[in-house]
């Protein structure tokens, strides 16, 4: 790691967050912004001057839970504010991966990361991504200017939506300092009906008819033998009021009975369950290969790895079979087969875990057209004329 | 005299006039070039109909590449362009000006592609809202935000203003349920963001384009989720005798862990305007109705408003309506759906859309009645209260100047108000030129300034929709 020859700032507030940026634009550094450290390994390698913490900026600005709206600054520990707001039976909707399964434990997941990656999990399909929830944000940008975007109501279409421009943004764009998010209540309970030995597409039909019956379903996924068990297994969950839930799993019961739909999974073996697939933790090892996240339409998922073949070493579906994880050997043409395969399909496949020198070295993101380029680089220069921030952590020379 | 101001028109390209017309006659099949005055009348407002202009011409043209040629013409040319969907914006985001060529998309209203195993739909952006909806129906889907003018709004328009409506409290606003957009750009090039996949990864586009008013260049596509129905959907009627109890009703109810499909409010006012036109039975002996609705199963829907209905019980609701019918529940949603038409049968009204956080929303009722009533006119508040969207109906007489301009200080009041209670300028209709001077009021000038970089890397000439969404002074260029 370069971590430890570049210096760290350790700005306390935004007010000096923006002075360290003006320095750095006017010694034309570059600098790398560090949140928690535990998604370190997401998007191309940092190469920056100097590595600029989030540490300094924590704390929850406000709670409101009667209004279902939490602000926090963006170094806080994602942790703290579950923590928070679970004590008064609310959630963050979208269901935030943990990547530290897939990248070895370190870190501490903070607020200012899944805004910089849009870190969504199962749940995705029924209440939205992290872009979904986030309706505010303030940020630094590369001309040392603080800039706010949103604001604290869930309908809000007063200018430009820089919001979730920046969500998912990797930090090119700027140093978001504060964040609010939407939130919901959590669930009463949960429950999630189990079918066994299914193949790939079968599976993804029968998730497809889950999701597209009235029973409001928050989590559909497929997972391949060995995962677990020595046989596939493929889940879909509802969550809600006790008697609801049982309502609904018994209706999905006989509406999958065809499938061969028996047995449910409750509580805490359900939760356990949608943890190992939100984090994709059934790929977690061998720890040598690259592991890829597919978006894709859900009834081409199945498709899309019967093409890869043999360069997928293992593979599993979320989202109805639209977000398909799968890991492969950490190479250049393994990286080629996996974009090919997509390319007529259509989707977009993103570089979740490699070596930094492969990371460095091919397209971690879905490559753009000539035109979205273009306007990729007029959008970083609007926001970072000089590249101050995370260059080239998404595209190369941005 | 109207108050909001118009850039004035180019003499250069009205001078132009015939050989622009020329122009882009060559790039339409016939018959998709408007020209004469007469005819050109019925593009010159919008649902913000105090304010006309006339355009230059209107082009509607029957393909993406066509839109991308007459982009391509219009920037080559020096001309302005004001993008047109079914010309319903409340804001005034359609409205032309002299010197534009208007792109309406009513010739593109094609349904491409309905995937129900994949649950999405591709559309042409001139398609209405309601007939997504409709096409999907019969299978047991529907395309979730529900515009009051879904039955004339066009997706492309709903696209350009981020429009929501009564169901978005539980199925989120159009940014929500988007997921992918063909988009023609000034420089006449065709970008396809996102698919019929969730969440690509790189740069959030379709969040940008989303809401971005018709300024950052021309949806001619779109590409939304469907979902499946709820087995059954029912609303509840409640009359309150204060406005303060209705408001604390909702928040108890959001505090309980539930989240019905729609919170719907109206006051004493918006109640006998409605009822008088849909006759839904509302009560017409409270201060303030709420309308809101579950979803499930028998059983589900029988659970949920028990719990609903003791908790507004806690809080002294005075009337308790349950549906007991189809034709019911639509007789109730009736009413509230046409409050904007049966309002113009009385009055001629502005109809503003600030945002205000729910704990606020007693406060800002009192203090909206209070502001208008210091002008001497009067409003019917009729909203989204689960989010704080707040709609009232400033009634004016559009032949009054003075009352006009009463109307509209009111109005800019009200807006302001929501901003300083920590809200919004604008929850669904868009900026406009409405609440294009009330910018600065929600942002400072580096945060306006950040949006107009932003901008002007799609159009740097600000050919796009140039009188709207940002202030006409200050403006940055690319």
């Amino acid at each position: 790691m370069r971590q430890g020859e570049v210096a760290t700032l350790n700005p306390a507030s935004e007010a000096e967050a923006a002075q360290l940026v003006l320095e750095a634009r006017a010694k034309g550094q570059k600098l790398d912004i560090a949140g928690g450290g535990s998604r370190a390994g997401l998007g191309r390698p940092p190469r920056g001057d100097a590595r600029l913490s989030t540490a300094g900026m924590s704390g929850i600005v406000f709670y409101e839970p009667a209004e279902m709206v939490i602000c926090a600054e963006t170094g806080t520990a994602l942790a703290e504010v579950e923590a928070l707001i679970a004590q008064r039976g609310q959630m963050l909707p979208f269901e935030p991966m943990d990547h530290r399964r897939l990248y070895g434990g370190a870190g501490e997941p903070t607020i200012g990361g899944l805004v910089a990656g849009n870190i969504s999990g199962p749940r995705r399909i029924s209440a939205g991504a992290a872009r979904d929830a986030l309706i505010g944000l303030r940020l630094v940008n590369g001309r040392g200017e603080i800039v706010k975007s949103g604001g604290r109501v869930m309908k809000n279409v007063t200018g430009l939506d820089l919001v979730k421009l920046n969500c998912g943004a990797h930090g090119t764009l700027g140093l978001v300092t504060q964040a609010t998010f939407k939130l919901l209540p959590k669930p009463e309970c949960e429950a999630s009906l189990v079918i066994r030995r299914l193949e790939d597409k079968r599976a993804i039909e029968a998730l497809s008819i889950a999701l597209g019956s009235p029973f409001g379903i928050s989590g559909a996924a497929h997972i391949g033998a060995g995962m677990g068990r020595e046989f596939p297994r493929t889940f879909v969950r509802v969550e809600g009021f006790r008697s609801s839930v049982d309502y609904r799993i018994a209706a999905l019961l006989a509406l999958l009975a065809p499938f061969g739909a028996k047995h449910a999974l409750e509580d805490s073996e359900s939760e356990r369950l949608w943890r190992d697939i939100g984090d994709a933790a059934f790929l977690a090892t061998p720890t040598d290969l690259a592991i890829w996240r597919v978006s894709v339409a859900p009834s081409k998922g199945a498709d899309f790895i019967e093409k890869v073949g043999a360069h997928a070493r293992a593979h599993f579906y979320d989202w109805g079979g639209g977000l398909v994880w799968l890991s492969s050997e950490a190479s250049p043409g393994a990286a080629a087969v996996i974009r090919a395969a997509l390319a007529p399909l259509g989707g977009h496949a993103t570089l979740i875990r490699a070596p930094d020198e492969l990371r460095a070295n091919i397209d971690v993101f879905e490559p753009l057209s000539a035109p979205l380029m273009r306007i990729v680089k007029g959008v970083k220069a609007a926001f970072d004329p000089d590249g101050v921030f995370n260059s080239g952590r998404m595209y190369p020379g941005v | 005299m109207s108050q909001i101001a118009f850039p004035t028109p180019e003499p250069g390209i009205l001078a132009r006039r015939d050989s622009i017309l020329a122009g882009l006659a060559a790039l339409l099949p016939k018959g998709s070039l408007i020209t004469q005055a007469e005819e050109c009348r019925a593009f010159e407002t919008d649902a913000l109909t105090a304010y006309r202009r006339a355009p230059l011409a209107v082009a509607l043209p029957t393909s993406t590449q066509e839109v991308a040629r007459i982009l391509k013409y219009c920037r080559d040319a020096g001309v302005y362009v004001v993008p047109r969907g079914a010309g319903t914006s409340l804001s005034g985001g359609a409205i032309p000006q002299e010197d534009a060529v208007v792109i309406g998309l009513s010739k593109m209203s094609r349904i491409l592609e309905i995937n129900l195993p994949d649950r999405y739909a591709r559309v042409e952006a001139g398609v209405t809202n309601l007939a997504i909806s409709e096409a999907v129906m019969a299978e047991g889907f529907f395309y979730a935000p529900d515009p009051s003018s879904q039955l004339a709004c066009t997706i492309g328009g709903n696209i350009g203003m981020n429009s929501g409506g009564a169901h978005c409290l539980k199925y989120g606003v159009t940014t929500n349920n988007i997921l992918g957009l063909t988009l023609a750009t000034i420089e006449g090039e065709i970008i396809e963001l996102g698919g019929a996949h969730l969440d690509s990864g790189g740069l959030d586009w379709l969040g940008l384009m989303v809401g971005s008013e018709g300024q950052l260049g021309i949806v001619t596509e779109a590409t939304v989720r469907l979902l499946r129905s709820a087995e059954g959907a029912r609303p509840v009627l409640f009359g309150f005798d204060s406005a303060e109890a209705a408001g604390q009703c909702v928040a108890a109810i959001i505090g309980a862990g539930l989240i019905p499909v729609a919170m719907e409010y109206m006051d004493r006012l918006a109640i006998e305007i409605c009822e008088g036109f849909a006759h839904a039975g509302y009560p017409l002996d409270v201060e303030a109705m709420q309308i809101i609705e579950v979803e499930g199963s028998e059983a589900e829907m029988e659970a949920q408003l028990a719990k609903i209905t003791a908790i507004a019980k806690s809080h002294g609701v005075k009337v308790v309506r349950e549906s007991m019918s189809a034709m019911e529940s639509a007789l109730i949603w009736k009413g509230r759906k046409s409050a904007f038409g049966a309002t113009g049968r009385i009055a001629d009204y502005i109809c503003m859309d600030g945002t205000v956080p729910t704990s606020r929303l007693p406060e800002a009722l009192r203090r909206t009645g209070e502001i208008v009533a210091s002008y001497g006119l009067r409003v019917a508040n009729v909203f989204h209260a689960g989010d704080g969207n707040m709609h009232p109906l400033v009634l004016y007489n559009v032949n009054d100047e003075a009352e006009q301009a009463k109307a509209e200080a009111a109005g800019n009041e009200l807006l302001k108000l929501c901003v300083d209670l920590g809200g919004c300028l604008t929850g669904e209709h868009g900026v406009g030129i409405e609440k294009r001077d009330l910018m600065p009021h929600q942002f400072n000038p580096q945060d306006l300034a950040q949006q107009m970089r932003v901008r002007a890397v799609f159009d740097p000439d600000w050919r796009l929709n140039p009188a709207k969404v940002f202030p006409l002074e200050g403006r940055v260029p690319g």
